[in-house]
């Protein structure tokens, strides 16, 4: 085994490197100062050579090391032939903590990582840390968000996946002296049995605009109706922000799955949150915990919303986003 | 073509008792069927109801009680229900779970062209086991599928939703597919659908019976294990309450919050 932490580094169907990657460099290298400063790494998949474009960001990003296999079947991720050939290259590396983003194709690729090296995986951590004993303690939200639990492996590597925006890339660039390794892969066996016919570039573009927004108006069952989210949305226009809900007010119907703020929605971190006729159960607020600053309005003083909250107003969101339009 | 539809009985989450292994007490815990594997169980019978050459086998491992979820699917149109309950097999992690299941199907099922799972079981929200299973298996997975658009003897063609887009993919069987919500109609029971589940046999295996070791199983054959649970905020502030609009106001003005 060598000692290393492993980041896997996602192509996405634009060709740029999804910026999970980098967010997970920075805990990486948090982490790598925990264990005597243990190389952090990169594996990358290529349908061709290594460009210096890629090269650059990664220097720029940390990363001691970035070992990359090149192929022209890796033009698309297919689960069957990038699970074998990750494999393959994991075993190579042989790291000790292997880091993945709990993107859509980080989680369909993870699990076949880690059944076929017979290691512990842990999913959607909202933080990770080193043990007393030098392990990886990946804590994630559990039973609907009701509990924590913090998660160990007992072999190696010891795996886990990261939402977006749960960690934040690193403040000031790190220029490293980053060595590029290619692996010596067979892909000449490789086959897939998947074909992937078509691909529509999602139109709606709500999904990105709440993951990068700064300011985030959001609704739960407090808001009641639609008209209850149409005030949202006029606090939101006067903000210039985009709104937001939890998963009960989904539920009802109010707002759009893709505005879905929490555990099983997204994970937000915007400069100013507010929640309005939000209770605050925990699936909802691990989603909402790296908000710099949040605002709450809730007409129950004793709401759970309220012990995160930075500010807190008790009143019917009814009577109070109306004036507080007004005021702005 | 031959089915074999996974799906998981879960706890009432607002409801959460711990053993002092830190694993889930699910005694005495309501139970309902994953809401995920709702939508599954939904989109095979609809494959069925278009095509009588489908059968469908539905299976779960739990505890005895895991069975009603069983019935429910046979009453809705599954064919048969198959049940991995052994002691052995508690406090089993993503892992574990995809070794039981995929040595089930391997000793048991093995003439099957499709899996199908919910993307998510909504206790513990991990998206593994299916994955897991395909891996054991050897065989390609589709997670993220919205529909199931066409299938022919020896593949079949699905929609996946993605953060990125729309993707339309068609797949040689046998295969795992990892179904999201659909917007298909709920498939509801009728008189001899409910009839039909009462009556039906549920097969149950046990540990020896799909040829696993206690040691490969459960709890010890799990490689994560959960060292501490704790209820937790993520965020340390104390709120500081404000009493009238114009305060609300300038707060958030100083927050960002101006346009």
């Amino acid at each position: 085994m060598s000692s290393e932490i492993l980041i896997w580094a996602e192509i996405t169907h634009a060709k740029f490197i999804h910026p999970v990657t980098f967010e997970l460099a920075s805990k990486a290298i948090e982490l790598s100062c925990k264990k005597n400063n243990i190389p952090v790494s990169a594996l990358i998949f290529l349908e061709s050579e290594l460009t210096e474009d890629y090269k650059e960001v990664f220097c720029l990003n940390g990363f001691d090391k970035v070992y990359y296999v090149s192929c022209d079947k890796f033009n698309r991720y297919k689960s069957d032939i990038y699970a074998k050939a990750a494999i393959e290259a994991v075993k190579l590396i042989s790291p000790e903590i292997m880091l993945t983003g709990a993107t859509c194709q980080g989680r369909d690729l993870a699990p076949r990582i880690s059944t076929a090296l017979h290691t512990g995986l842990t999913a959607d951590c909202t933080s990770l840390d080193i043990n007393e004993e030098g392990k990886l303690a990946a804590t994630r939200p559990t039973f609907g968000g009701q509990l924590m639990a913090t998660i160990l492996s007992k072999n190696s590597p010891q795996m886990a996946t990261v939402r977006a925006n749960v960690f934040k890339p690193l403040e000031n660039t790190v220029r490293k002296n980053t060595e590029f390794i290619k692996l010596d892969i067979d892909t000449s066996n490789l086959v897939s049995a998947i074909d992937i016919t078509d691909f529509k570039k999602k139109i709606s573009s709500s999904v990105n605009e709440i993951n990068s927004a700064e300011i985030i108006v959001a609704g739960g069952r407090g808001m009641q109706s639609k008209e209850g989210f149409e005030l949202l949305k006029q606090l939101a226009k006067k903000l210039g922000g985009v709104v937001g809900a939890s998963r009960l007010a989904v539920e009802m119907g109010l707002a759009d799955a893709q505005c879905q703020i929490g555990q099983t929605g997204k994970t937000v971190s915007p400069k100013l949150y507010i929640a309005c006729g939000i209770s605050g159960a925990l699936q909802h607020t691990v989603g909402i915990a790296n908000s710099t600053k949040i605002v709450a309005i809730n007409s129950d003083k004793d709401a759970e919303i309220f012990k995160i909250a930075n500010y807190g107003f008790v009143g019917d969101a009814f009577e109070v986003i109306p004036k507080l339009i007004e005021t702005l | 073509m031959k089915i074999i539809l996974c799906i998981k009985q879960v706890p009432d989450t607002s409801d959460i008792k711990w053993t002092e292994n830190n694993t889930i007490q699910r005694e005495g815990l309501e139970s309902i069927l994953n809401p995920y594997d709702l939508y599954s169980l939904d989109s095979v019978v609809k494959l069925k109801q278009n095509n009588k050459d489908v059968r469908i086998s539905a299976i779960t491992m739990g505890p005895n009680q895991s069975e009603k979820v069983l019935r429910r699917a046979i009453s809705v149109g599954v064919d048969e229900g198959v049940l991995l309950s052994d002691k052995k097999f508690s406090g089993a992690d993503t892992y574990a779970t995809g070794k039981t299941i995929a040595s089930a199907i391997k000793s048991k099922l093995n003439d099957f062209d499709l899996i199908v799972c919910g993307q998510f079981a909504v206790d513990g929200d991990t998206a593994q086991t299916g994955p897991s299973i395909a891996n054991f298996l050897d065989i390609p997975q589709i997670t993220y599928v919205k529909e199931i658009l066409d299938y022919q003897d020896d593949s079949i063609t699905v929609l996946r939703e993605l953060d990125e887009g729309i993707e339309t993919v068609k797949v040689k069987l046998p295969a795992l597919i990892c179904m999201l919500k659909s917007d298909y109609e709920t498939v509801r029971a009728n008189i001899n659908g409910i009839k039909k589940a009462q009556l039906a046999e549920i097969t149950t295996y046990t540990i020896e019976d799909i040829g696993l070791q206690p040691e490969e199983a459960g709890l010890k054959g799990s490689p994560t294990y959960v060292s501490k649970a704790f209820r937790a905020s993520g965020r340390d502030v104390t709120c500081e309450y404000l009493n009238d609009i114009k305060s609300l106001s300038e707060a958030i003005k100083t927050t960002g919050g101006t346009k």
